[in-house]
């Protein structure tokens, strides 16, 4: 890697005008993307901002019918959570179902969703379950915030500082794994509650997007069945050396079967 | 002696499964490999390596890159050739069918003119910190002249196609070929049945657990040259690259392998990144350090396997082979690494008879240059892919015959009391009950249970398939004559030292070398066993041209049966040298001294003299037939075999697809090989499971995949597919033992079997679990995606009824 500068702040502010005294500024989290890119040359940053002394961006509370997780939890944190355990399941099991075990030690909710990959699986709950992305300066709802591959809504000096997700009545995920990297070939997270039912497709396209036509067809009848015949266009998926993108049209129907199963 | 006492202790003689003494340093971090080597005045290299798949070097400007913080110098291809620095070398001559020597053009330390794969290095960069250096080599601005990347052989075959090598037209570097044509022929004008298989062996990125490493350090006052490197056979680099790259005389080199994490062949080879480091320590007249990250391992260790055939099978009425024309094209890369042109000849199409009688059998071989990473011997090298060849066109004969897949095998068996066996592709295979292999395998596997799992699969709406492979495979390398008279150029012997001490311990050293495999234990065990010295007293010593007597390494399952069978030799003089100083000591003739479990005893008394006893009358000779007898206690000898050994046996695989993605999950896999005598059974269980590892790992899940222009896509732990612990099913060893017949221990070799013998096993239980899908073959690796395709593609034959 190249050189850069660090810094450790201990707040959110502070990390903020770190950010936006430096374009060229890149803040860490987990680091689980942005590690790899600098020890490959792939990233300069002149310095790093290390989110990991912020207590603000800790912890995971429930508020009325939500709960809240701050940015800079870790997936084993997720997953082991009594707390996401009772209110919404599904972030649990998806949380342990990242990566491997040294993964989810370090790599955290907010890093995931700032960074906002595609083959990512955090995207999917934050969009299938209509979560509010609360950032140092807005709250943005996720419809609004995955803009495309690797974009957010995020400002260059706007920092993901928790997430509020709404407890659905029922949510289910499921993924199949490209071999290689074990991250998402094609994933579907489902779910009914507060924000209505909602289907989030990961990993197949460019960008984690929501498929009406399931959803549609959700709502009128909550069953595996309802969606197992709808055709997901191949058009805009992507395709690799592991599957083509017709390959992953048709995963897109069974894990979106699978997740209803999961769901309950 | 104290027998009473001796009893306590563990028996760790041959057959003892005695636990891996060099592990408590691997597992605690106390491994000592060649990256953690620093000499001191130590510089790093950082090589700059070619982008592009094949282009024209039109100049290397290295002046700015020169000013840059720490940088100590900058080399060339030209300074390589001004220096005249020779291309590393290719250890076997391969001959055209027409009897002209194939194409061998030079492989340059550093590209001169041209790079000719992505990864070929351009310049080497030198600095204080490996940082620094790779810095620098960012400023040496080169400029290319892009040509035309071949990255198949199908591309550099094409009539139209650039020569990668001026000197090899047509971008062939042989047309090789084995066998009787006119027999095989009139085999199959009289056949019944020709069944035609085409296939690919898909070519795999080896990725030992430690990238290489190389340090090179030069002595100015003395001129002694040292290579510190991850090598399986130092004697052999330290032969091709003073001989043939750097003219240095052995003398005046050294070449140490410390402890190495892993080689599966790729570990063999001589490569460029040893000769510049030990060439330009003198010219700086400072230690310099390499060290390869995952990336240049991926683009710059040898890959293994890549072929394309056909084989036509030719049989009668009843079953019987009666013919087999295998037409082969192979991947040589971009240029011809050191054992690269034996793999797809001797290596390969001599086992083309395999475990059968198949009394006619041609063979030819296209070599083919293409601009991608030099292919060479991956674990196995050769015989899986003959294996894979084979035991898939079986398969597929039973299909179109209508023949059961296991008697059609058991019909054209070799049986027990035809060996010694000639085939008709030169190898005599002296021992193999394939029977018995066969029975115990089935019986393991609960072949005959199967219907019924499959039943309850497909009731869980699974795919269940069960697949064998009935394999053979020619290890224990190698007969030099026999290697030499076929293009060898070294020859394959092995040594070992027995070096006695005064107080009775053992220090062996021997010429092979471990790189995971146990020898520091099972070697150990050898002597144990011979010489009755506790397990605690033997130590191992390997992995160095200035320690050990020149010995030729380990690869091709050699360790034990050559260096273990020299070892035996050296141990046998060392017992009749002590046997002669005992007669003297016990006033008695040499011919009535008897030696066991090291005691010696004049024959039908009660006068015994321990070993330790002799040993130390040898160093201390004050009593002691000086006159006849030379003192100390020190035997080398060097063993050359005087055959391959035949190791072979039975794999069976059991997998379940899940229909609606295509993935296949391994559910069950049975081994049972006849590796000969074994001398220790937990090693032996461990090596068969890792080669079936990485055969389960070719079969479903690995496979190099570069782009139309020679990029590289698989380039890294994100694409390539690596097996995991969760992609692999039990993996149940057994043994059947027939003894190799022409070496002292009756070993044949265990360390290649598990990667020869499975991927067929589970290719074939693949197919078998399409069998309603109208398949007859797949193509390595049967990844969901591949498999979805041929379920979605195939109507289902019982949908149709």
């Amino acid at each position: 890697m190249y050189d850069f500068d660090y810094h450790k702040p201990t707040t959110v502010a502070d990390a903020v005008a770190l950010l936006a005294a430096d374009p060229d500024a890149k803040a860490v989290s987990g680091g689980h993307t942005l590690i790899p890119a600098l020890k490959h040359r792939l990233n300069k940053p002149t310095s790093l901002v290390d989110l990991s002394g912020i207590a603000e961006m800790r912890g995971i509370r429930r508020e009325g019918n939500a709960l809240i997780i701050g940015a800079f939890t870790r997936h084993a944190e997720v997953a082991s959570s009594e707390v996401v355990q009772a209110a919404i399941p599904v972030l649990s099991f998806m949380a342990a179902h990242i990566g491997d075990n040294q993964v989810r030690n370090r790599g955290t909710i907010g890093g995931s969703v700032s960074n906002n990959d595609p083959a990512a699986d955090y995207p999917a709950a934050v969009l299938g379950l209509g979560a509010i992305v609360h950032t140092s300066s807005r709250k943005i709802p996720a419809d609004e915030f995955f803009l495309g591959m690797f974009t957010t809504a995020l400002e260059p000096d706007e920092l993901l500082v928790a997430i509020e997700f709404p407890i659905p009545e029922k949510a289910g995920y499921a993924k199949m794994k490209n071999p290689a990297s074990r991250y998402v070939m094609a994933g579907a997270l489902v779910s009914k509650g507060p924000a209505g039912v909602r289907v989030a497709i990961n990993g197949a396209a460019s960008c984690v997007f929501r498929q009406a036509e399931m959803e549609a067809a959700l709502a009128a009848n909550w069953s595996p069945e309802a969606v197992a015949g709808i055709q997901q266009p191949a058009d805009d998926l992507n395709s690799d050396i592991h599957g083509s993108a017709e390959y992953r049209a048709h995963l897109v129907t069974v894990m979106a079967k699978r997740a209803v199963v999961n769901a309950g | 002696m104290d027998t009473g006492a001796e009893s306590l202790i563990p028996f760790t003689g041959i057959g003892a499964s005695v636990r891996r003494k060099e592990d408590l340093r691997f597992l605690s971090g106390r491994g000592h490999y060649t990256d953690d080597i620093s000499r001191p005045g130590q510089t790093h290299v950082w090589f700059l390596r070619s982008p592009h798949a094949h282009a024209r070097i039109v100049s290397v400007d290295t002046a700015a890159a020169a000013r840059m913080p720490g940088v100590v110098a900058i080399f060339t291809g030209a300074d390589t050739a001004a220096d005249k620095i020779g291309g590393v070398p290719c250890g076997w001559l391969i001959h055209n069918k027409d009897g002209t020597p194939m194409r061998e053009p030079p492989h340059p330390v550093l590209a001169h003119g041209k790079a000719r794969f992505v990864g070929d290095a351009v310049a080497m960069v030198i600095a204080e910190t490996r940082q620094q250096a790779r810095d620098a080599a960012e400023a040496v601005a080169v400029e290319y002249e892009v040509l035309p990347g071949l990255a198949s052989m199908a591309q550099a075959l094409a009539p139209d196609a650039p020569a990668i090598h001026e000197e090899a037209p047509g971008n062939i570097c042989y047309d090789w070929h084995i066998g009787d044509e006119a027999a095989t022929d009139a085999a199959f004008a009289r056949a019944k049945h020709v069944v035609t298989l085409e296939l690919v062996n898909n070519r795999l990125i080896p990725n030992a657990m430690e990238p290489r490493s190389a340090i090179g350090d030069y002595d100015p006052t003395t001129g002694d040259h040292t290579l510190y490197t991850t090598s399986q056979n130092p004697h052999v680099i330290r032969l091709l690259m003073g001989a043939f790259v750097l003219n240095i005389p052995e003398h005046k080199l050294r070449v140490v392998a410390p402890d190495v994490g892993g080689g599966f062949g790729s570990k063999i080879f001589h490569y460029i990144e040893e000769a510049a480091v030990t060439w330009a320590a003198a010219k700086i007249a400072r230690p310099v350090k390499w060290t390869a990250d995952r990336t240049e391992s991926f683009m710059t260790d040898a890959h293994g396997r890549d072929h394309v055939s056909v084989a036509k099978l030719a049989l009668d009425e009843h079953g019987t082979f009666l013919g087999l024309r295998v037409s082969t094209q192979a991947n040589m890369g971009a240029y011809l690494s050191t054992f690269s042109t034996s793999v797809p000849t001797y290596l390969y199409a001599t086992l083309l008879a395999g475990v059968y009688t198949t009394p006619a059998i041609y063979a030819e071989v296209k070599a083919v240059f293409t601009n991608t990473v030099p292919v060479d011997a991956y674990r196995g090298a050769g015989r899986p892919e003959a294996t894979f060849l084979l035991e898939r066109l079986v398969d597929v004969v039973a299909r179109d015959t209508g023949l059961d897949r296991l008697e059609i095998r058991r019909r054209n068996f070799i049986k027990p009391d035809q060996f010694p066996y000639q085939t008709p592709v030169a190898l005599q295979y002296d021992s193999g009950d394939y029977f018995s292999t066969l029975e115990m395998g089935l019986k393991a596997a609960d072949w005959a249970g199967f219907e019924a799992r499959r039943a309850a699969a497909a009731a869980q709406g699974k795919l269940r398939g069960i697949g064998i492979s009935t394999y053979l495979e020619a290890c224990g390398i190698a007969p030099s004559a026999v290697v030499g008279a076929l293009g060898a150029r070294a020859g394959l012997y092995e040594v070992g030292t027995i070096r006695v001490h005064p107080t009775g311990s053992v220090t062996v050293l021997t010429g092979t070398h471990s790189h995971g495999q146990g020898h520091e234990t099972t070697l150990a065990q050898l002597v144990c066993e011979q010489l009755g010295v506790p397990f605690d007293k033997v130590e191992i010593v390997h992995g160095d041209t200035a320690k050990i007597p020149f010995g030729m390494g380990t690869y091709g399952s050699r360790s034990l049966a050559v260096g273990g069978s020299a070892m035996v030799k050296a141990m046998d003089k060392i017992i009749a040298k002590a046997k002669r100083i005992a007669a003297h000591l016990m006033e008695a003739s040499v011919e009535d001294i008897e030696f066991e479990k090291g005691v010696f005893r004049v024959a039908g008394t009660d006068k015994t003299k321990a070993f330790a006893e002799i040993s130390l009358t040898a160093y201390v000779p004050h009593n002691y037939p000086i006159e006849e007898l030379e003192p100390g206690l020190e035997e080398t000898a060097f063993y050359d075999p005087k055959n391959f050994t035949y190791p072979g046996g039975c794999h069976i695989a059991e997998v379940e697809i899940e229909p609606e993605t295509g993935h296949v999950r391994m559910v069950n896999f049975t081994a049972v090989d006849d590796v000969g005598r074994v001398i220790n059974p937990m090693i032996v269980e461990g090596q068969v499971q890792g080669g079936v590892a990485q055969g389960i790992g070719q079969a479903l899940l690995e496979t190099c995949v570069y782009d139309g222009d020679g990029q590289l896509l698989s380039g890294s732990m994100m694409d390539y597919t690596l097996p995991r612990a969760d992609d692999l099913a039990p993996v149940s060893v057994a043994t059947h033992t027939t003894l190799c017949t022409h070496n002292p221990l009756g070993v044949k070799g265990c360390g290649e079997v598990g990667a020869i013998g499975s991927p067929p096993a589970v290719i074939n239980a693949v197919v078998d679990a399409l069998r309603d899908y109208d398949v007859r073959h797949v193509d390595m690796p049967a990844t969901p995606a591949k498999i979805w395709s041929i379920i979605h593609g195939n109507a289902r034959r019982v949908a149709a009824e």
